[in-house]
């Protein structure tokens, strides 16, 4: 029979061994990799994701413009933006947190597959510590919950369905850019000022994410008004020729066509509607009018003259006259010699904000920014005081309602602001209806 | 009814342009024997050329104001058009029409271009499978739309129809219906009688001339037509360099219809394959019927009473037509004995 002895020196080493082996999970993670991709060198790096080929290719090489812009101002070159206006001081144009900013690019291809593998790598190979762009809501959801898995921060870019915001938000994903129950709201009183209370509508939207919340959000709020909605009818993302969606709408009875289509599809559809003689139709003894609901400056440049009088809202316009809106138009204008799109503009403003936020939380830990920018009140960014509210990380702020200009002064002088409504207007509980489901969760921060 | 007709209106010049480019490709299959998948790049080349043709009558002289400013504080530029300040008014006629004088750039280019591929590329594939010949042609596709990418942005370049030519002719009030239930785009009137000539011209350069007889002598034995001494391979090059002048013409003119934009030549492509797959591997006759007769079901698809019954049948409907032709009529609508089944 055995007997089992141990003497002080064994136990000191048994001690150290055992120890030692309790310490390692931590040793070699939590300890060493507090959160994913913590910047050790002196510089961070932020993962710019736009579509570079795609029908949205010139909404994202404009959004590539502005975060290069970004990165040169938070660098502290060039004349520092909006680093000037903005209401938070604590940038100081020393980088972030003292580290120089870096960046690497991505091609979302406007393609949800595509836009992940391409996430994926810059979290994985290049380390970058936020990602954010985007021109596409499905391309957004799907980074956004990449991003939440992965423990870093999500910046939406360009990104308009409810759903973001709504049955799709994340703990890690926070979104500047309005949406498209805003736009409805925004919308509503100029069309009843300006087409009555008594009108038909026929409704053309692309078939996905973000064209069903527009659909959702527009025909509630115009059915809110008083009309009718004659014909929901979906249309295939990049149908190119939009003939055969467009002449029902001829014999339908209707006397509004609202087009729920972007970017290239708006191009394609508007123009098509106008040779169909869609804009000199009489219908109901009213004139046949088009709305189109989200408008950018970029598309109105391909519809042309198409887009004269015709309605619809944005996020931001070039020719606002506050002094953060004018900064930007400065900065950029003087860069690259035209003015910058409302894709340039919550590009941009999402960098500075990612960085304000990493300074005044004092790290990069994605649960310490997101604690920072949630209820996060701040201005001078264009679109006046602006919060990025707790309960769904989306920011509130004034809408635009933007008209096609009859008499532009140049191809950048496209859209005339109509109306500013105001932020109280269009917003919303976080439990509305159209942004029902879904949990916004806890932060993640990965490793 | 009105709502039938206008749809089959409808159907017409999407019909015309999925015609002219199947009959292109059926041109360099039955000739040939080549599965031409870079055939919608050349779709996209032809409407590339109205493209040019507008930038080049476009082109301004720029000027700095001396006292004008930008908002971001640059002095403003001040364009004048160089064919506006060498040629008048005549000039801003010139630029209205860019798209109809764009046929004159692109019956060389298209020309050129359709020789060259096949003497640069194709001709080292005709005994290769056919698996090979659609791996190169789809590698070729893709160059050629990344080099328009990058000479001409991914974004539609828009290439309006000259404004007399813009609008649209209220056909319903020429047959007894109420005004404005059935209009059509003149353009699209345009689009109709074009490609309906061209493919007319086609026809009657295969039946009429020497040089078509020996082609279609070629296309049923080349190697028959070759024994007395005719150079049947010059005749097959030039062949492929009038089937890409037919489908270059067909983009030039569809301009108008569809902005241009680097990926338009592959939207087209899968669709005009089913095209010539429906009426016929080598068949032209075919390749046309099959294409105006899909251009029309297509369009009626997408009408809101058969999309109520069937929903989503427009997304689907060439595919069921190609799917249902294809078990009932394994030819096609019109194809020879022996294509594509060695």
């Amino acid at each position: 029979m055995s007997e089992f002895t141990i003497n002080r020196r064994g136990l000191l080493k048994t001690s150290a061994i055992v120890g030692a082996g309790l310490a390692m999970p931590t040793i070699f993670t939590s300890a060493a990799r507090a959160y994913t991709n913590e910047p050790k060198g002196g510089t961070v790096t932020l993962g710019f994701n736009v579509p570079q080929t795609g029908a949205y290719a010139d909404e994202g090489a404009d959004e590539l413009r502005a975060y290069q812009l970004a990165v040169k101002h938070l660098n502290g070159e060039g004349d520092g933006g909006m680093l000037n206006t903005f209401s938070s001081k604590v940038l100081k144009g020393n980088g972030i947190l003292g580290k120089k900013v870096a960046y690497v690019t991505g091609d979302t291809q406007t393609k949800s597959d595509a836009a992940r593998a391409s996430a994926q790598s810059m979290i994985q190979k290049d380390g970058a510590v936020m990602i954010t762009g985007g021109s596409s809501s499905g391309v957004a959801i799907a980074v956004q919950g990449l991003c939440q898995e992965a423990g870093v921060i999500f910046m939406a870019g360009l990104t308009h369905s409810n759903d973001t915001t709504g049955k799709d938000k994340k703990a890690n994903g926070f979104r500047h850019f309005f949406n498209a129950y805003m736009s409805g709201a925004a919308l509503a009183p100029v069309l009843k000022a300006n087409y009555g209370s008594d009108r038909k509508a026929y409704h053309l939207t692309a078939d996905y994410t973000w064209g069903w919340t527009q659909e959702e959000s527009i025909a509630a709020a115009t059915e809110g008004l008083g009309w009718e909605t004659v014909a929901k009818v979906r249309t295939p993302l990049g149908a190119g020729d939009f003939s055969q969606y467009l002449t029902p709408v001829l014999n339908s009875g209707a006397d509004v066509l609202i087009l729920n289509h972007y970017g290239r599809d708006m191009v394609n559809s508007l123009t098509q509607a106008v040779q169909f003689g869609m804009r000199d139709k009489m219908v109901n003894g009213k004139k046949l009018e088009i709305v189109v609901p989200l408008y950018s400056r970029l598309m109105a440049q391909g519809a042309g003259k198409n887009v004269k009088g015709i309605f619809g809202s944005t996020n931001w316009h070039w020719s606002l006259q506050d002094e953060g809106s004018k900064a930007f138009v400065k900065s950029f204008g003087q860069e690259y010699g035209f003015p910058p799109s409302q894709a340039a503009h919550t590009c941009y403003v999402q960098t500075l904000l990612y960085a304000d936020a990493c300074e005044r939380a004092g790290t990069f830990n994605p649960c310490g920014v997101v604690k920072a920018l949630e209820g996060f009140e701040f201005d001078g960014m264009g679109n006046g005081p602006t919060l990025y509210r707790a309960e769904d990380h989306q920011c509130f702020k004034d809408v635009l309602v933007v008209k096609g200009k009859e008499n532009p002064e140049s191809q950048f002088d496209l859209l005339e602001v109509v109306d500013v409504t105001p932020a109280a207007q269009v917003t919303y509980p976080p439990d509305h209806p159209m942004f029902a489901g879904g949990n916004l969760g806890t932060c993640s921060a990965g490793a | 009814m009105d709502a039938v007709l206008l749809q089959i209106l409808n159907g017409l010049d999407k019909g015309s342009a999925y015609a002219l480019i199947a009959l292109g490709l059926t041109l360099i299959f039955g000739t040939l024997g080549v599965v031409n998948f870079a055939h919608g790049a050349l779709f996209m080349i032809g409407a590339f050329c109205a493209v040019v043709v507008q930038k080049t009558l476009t082109l301004s002289k720029v000027v700095l104001s001396e006292t004008e400013k930008t908002p971001w504080g640059t002095p403003k530029e001040i364009h004048t058009y160089y064919v506006q300040e060498w040629f008048g008014d005549f000039g801003l006629v010139l630029q209205d029409y860019s798209v109809p004088v764009a046929i004159l750039l692109a019956l060389p280019v298209m020309l050129l271009a359709g020789i060259a591929m096949e003497r640069g590329l194709i001709k080292h594939f005709y005994k290769r499978p056919h698996a090979d010949q659609i791996l190169v042609t789809f590698g070729l596709a893709i160059v050629l739309q990344e080099i328009v990418k990058a000479l001409f942005g991914a974004n539609p370049i828009p290439q309006p129809a000259p404004q007399a030519l813009q609008g649209a002719l209220d056909v319903g009030t020429m047959i007894g219906f109420d005004p404005g239930v059935i209009v059509y785009p003149y353009w699209r009137f345009i689009y109709f009688v074009f490609a309906a000539a061209v493919v007319s011209a086609v026809f009657a350069f295969l039946q009429y001339t020497t040089f078509g007889m020996v082609v279609r002598a070629g296309m049923a034995d080349r190697e028959t037509v070759g024994l007395l001494g005719i150079n049947i391979d010059k005749r097959f090059t030039a062949m492929f360099g009038f089937a890409a002048v037919v489908t270059g013409l067909a983009g030039v003119m569809y301009a108008p219809i569809l902005s241009p934009d680097y990926h338009m030549g592959m939207d087209f492509l899968v669709l005009c394959f089913v095209v010539v797959v429906v009426g016929g591997m080598g068949s032209l006759p075919g390749a046309v019927a099959a294409g105006f007769l899909l251009g029309v079901l297509q369009s009626f698809a997408a009408m809101n009473e058969v999309k109520a019954i069937l929903p989503g049948i427009d997304q689907i409907i060439i595919y069921l037509v190609a799917v249902v032709i294809l078990l009932t009529r394994p030819r096609g609508l019109m194809g020879r004995k022996g294509v594509m089944e060695d």
